[in-house]
């Protein structure tokens, strides 16, 4: 395949058409409206659905009906209609529907800044709903790597029964790069788990071995309930404690025990570092950027890049501080993911470089940073 | 770290500088560099300080956008004003003479762009890619024929041709202008 120009948001069609995806409801806004523009066009010719629903909260309805309808689906939004799909998006957390929510991030509060980009919805991703939950979140750092967890995250909430959030933002989103896409058989697509039990032995959230039950679509003669409250194996509502107790173990369980096909993250130049960048999204871009040039100044500066930032890779993080003194996070919002590497990195120096006014992180600022962390020696 | 040449074309919404700046960065892959291409723009669709920036190199680009610009163009007076700053200090500063009236430097380049856009199309709205065969062809960053081939795969159906006039434009006056350098 050749190369050519395309926009994050395209790739994030691309990848989702790629992963088997065949319904996208959604409701357009900025920087997310790429993403619809076209799968309106792509769907329909891979015999696949587009709907433009009349709010978020029906477009993240739309998204979970059609999972259960056996489609793997999907919507994109951003800021304001993240917040209004957060409801639903408990719903498919403890029912376990399938579904992949994108959010192109631009700087909030409220509508914000439409055209600028933010990771300020990093916290809301993980808590935006109530309740304990666990939850997947990939950010991706450039156009390709839109394309690449795209598809993971449709491959993860399928095999988890979970929704995965794609959190990119806006710079991502629009950003035009020279990418190359993987051929069709280079790419890994995961289907969900059935069953063969006949319909009187299904039980739609049976404990299994693997923690992930098998998942039968409406309509193809199987009865079962789905509700949003707490539910026995055969999915009616339940308030006993020897049903709700291993419910919440087991959702928990079947996320923590596949860390290592969820986590996914990339070092650079750690082995001999003093310091270690940690960065995700675009503000990647900007570190990654910062760290080369520091390099060839002689600074022993390493660079840890996470594309999974839910759940956090604590270890990971926790492994990369254990030589260093200093490591420095640089995030489009006031400190949040700030907030967990601090939880695990123990008496290291923590150093923010914050930015929640809709502009980049810029490589100078990381590289200030760098500087400031020698001087504390 | 392989040598950035970074490009920020400005002006008003509506004035084509995204496309242009897309262009540009189409034209960069078919003659095999790296590229990123970003954009800045308000909420509305038309008029408001709008730009595009194309960072082209030989090695993987990690940050994707201008840090200090090696050409500027702008097409606007608010554009001059807001960017001159982020000039590299030889950069090359490309103004629109028919909308820019003050320049922030004397080594400022002023050039009717929207004239010899309504001289070679009879439409000032083809100033921008007027203004890409200009800047390329001053350059050289960017060879003619792949910006031929990549103004003709953007241009909007039945357009490709006075968009060609338009680009071949911006390469004479080009030409001319290096040439009456070297006297």
């Amino acid at each position: 395949m050749a190369y050519r120009l395309m926009q994050g948001d395209e790739a994030c069609a691309e990848g989702a058409i790629a992963a088997g995806c065949r319904f996208f409801a959604g409701y357009p806004i900025t920087p997310a409206t790429d993403i619809s523009e076209v799968l309106a066009r792509r769907l329909p010719q891979v015999g696949g659905k587009f709907i433009q629903m009349e709010d978020e909260i029906a477009s993240m309805a739309a998204v979970i009906g059609a999972s259960v309808g056996g489609a793997k689906a999907m919507t994109a939004t951003s800021g304001p209609g993240f917040s209004l799909m957060q409801e639903n998006i408990g719903y498919a957390a403890m029912a376990e529907i399938p579904c992949v929510v994108v959010d192109v991030q631009r700087a909030g509060p409220s509508t914000g800044l439409p055209t600028n980009p933010s990771q300020g919805d990093v916290m809301q991703a993980r808590w935006g709903t109530h309740g304990d939950h666990p939850i997947i979140v990939l950010s991706p750092s450039s156009v390709r790597e839109t394309f690449d967890l795209t598809v993971r995250a449709f491959n993860m909430a399928e095999k988890y029964r979970t929704p995965v959030i794609l959190l990119m933002d806006e710079m991502i989103g629009h950003l035009r790069e020279k990418v190359e896409l993987p051929p069709p058989e280079k790419i890994e697509i995961v289907e969900r788990v059935s069953t063969s039990v006949p319909p009187e032995w299904y039980k739609a959230y049976e404990n299994t071995p693997s923690d992930v039950p098998p998942m039968i679509s409406f309509g193809e003669g199987y009865r079962y309930h789905i509700t949003g409250l707490f539910h026995d194996e055969r999915g009616f509502p339940t308030q006993r404690l020897d049903e709700i107790d291993p419910w919440i173990a087991r959702v928990f369980r079947k996320i923590e025990r596949n860390l290592r096909d969820i986590l996914i993250y990339e070092t650079e130049l750690v082995e001999d570092a003093e310091v270690v960048v940690i960065a995700y999204g675009a503000t990647a871009r900007s570190a990654r950027h910062a760290v080369k040039q520091a390099r060839q100044r002689g600074d022993r500066v390493g660079f840890l890049r996470l594309s999974t930032i839910w759940p956090f890779p604590e270890r990971k993080v926790e492994e990369v501080a254990e030589r260093i003194h200093s490591v420095i996070v640089p995030e489009m919002n006031l400190g949040q993911l700030a907030l967990e590497v601090e939880r695990v990195v123990g008496r290291r120096k923590v150093i923010r470089v914050c930015k929640a006014n809709g502009e980049m992180v810029e490589p100078r600022e990381i590289l200030e940073a760098i500087e400031g962390a020698g001087r504390w020696l | 770290m392989g040598e950035r040449y970074e490009i920020r074309l400005a002006g008003t919404g509506g004035q084509g500088m995204i496309l242009a700046g897309i262009i540009l960065a189409e034209a960069a892959i078919l003659d095999g560099k790296n590229v990123t291409q970003t954009q800045s723009y308000g909420p509305e669709a038309r008029g408001g300080a709008s730009r595009s920036e194309v960072v082209l190199c030989d090695e993987e680009i990690d940050y994707p956008k201008v840090i200090q610009a090696d050409v500027l163009l702008c097409m606007s007076q608010e554009a001059c004003d807001s960017y001159f700053h982020d000039l590299k200090q030889h950069g090359l500063l490309i103004v629109d003479s028919d909308n820019v009236e003050r320049t922030p430097t004397s080594r400022a380049l002023g050039v009717p762009l929207a004239r010899w856009a309504e001289e070679a199309t009879g439409r000032q709205i083809t100033a921008s890619v007027v203004a890409l065969g200009f800047l390329t062809g001053l350059t050289g960053i960017i060879s003619r024929a792949s910006m031929e081939a990549a103004v003709k795969a953007r241009a909007p159906k039945g357009t490709a041709e006075i968009n060609l006039k338009a680009l071949a434009m911006g390469f004479e006056q080009a030409e001319r202008f290096l040439k009456s350098r070297r006297g």
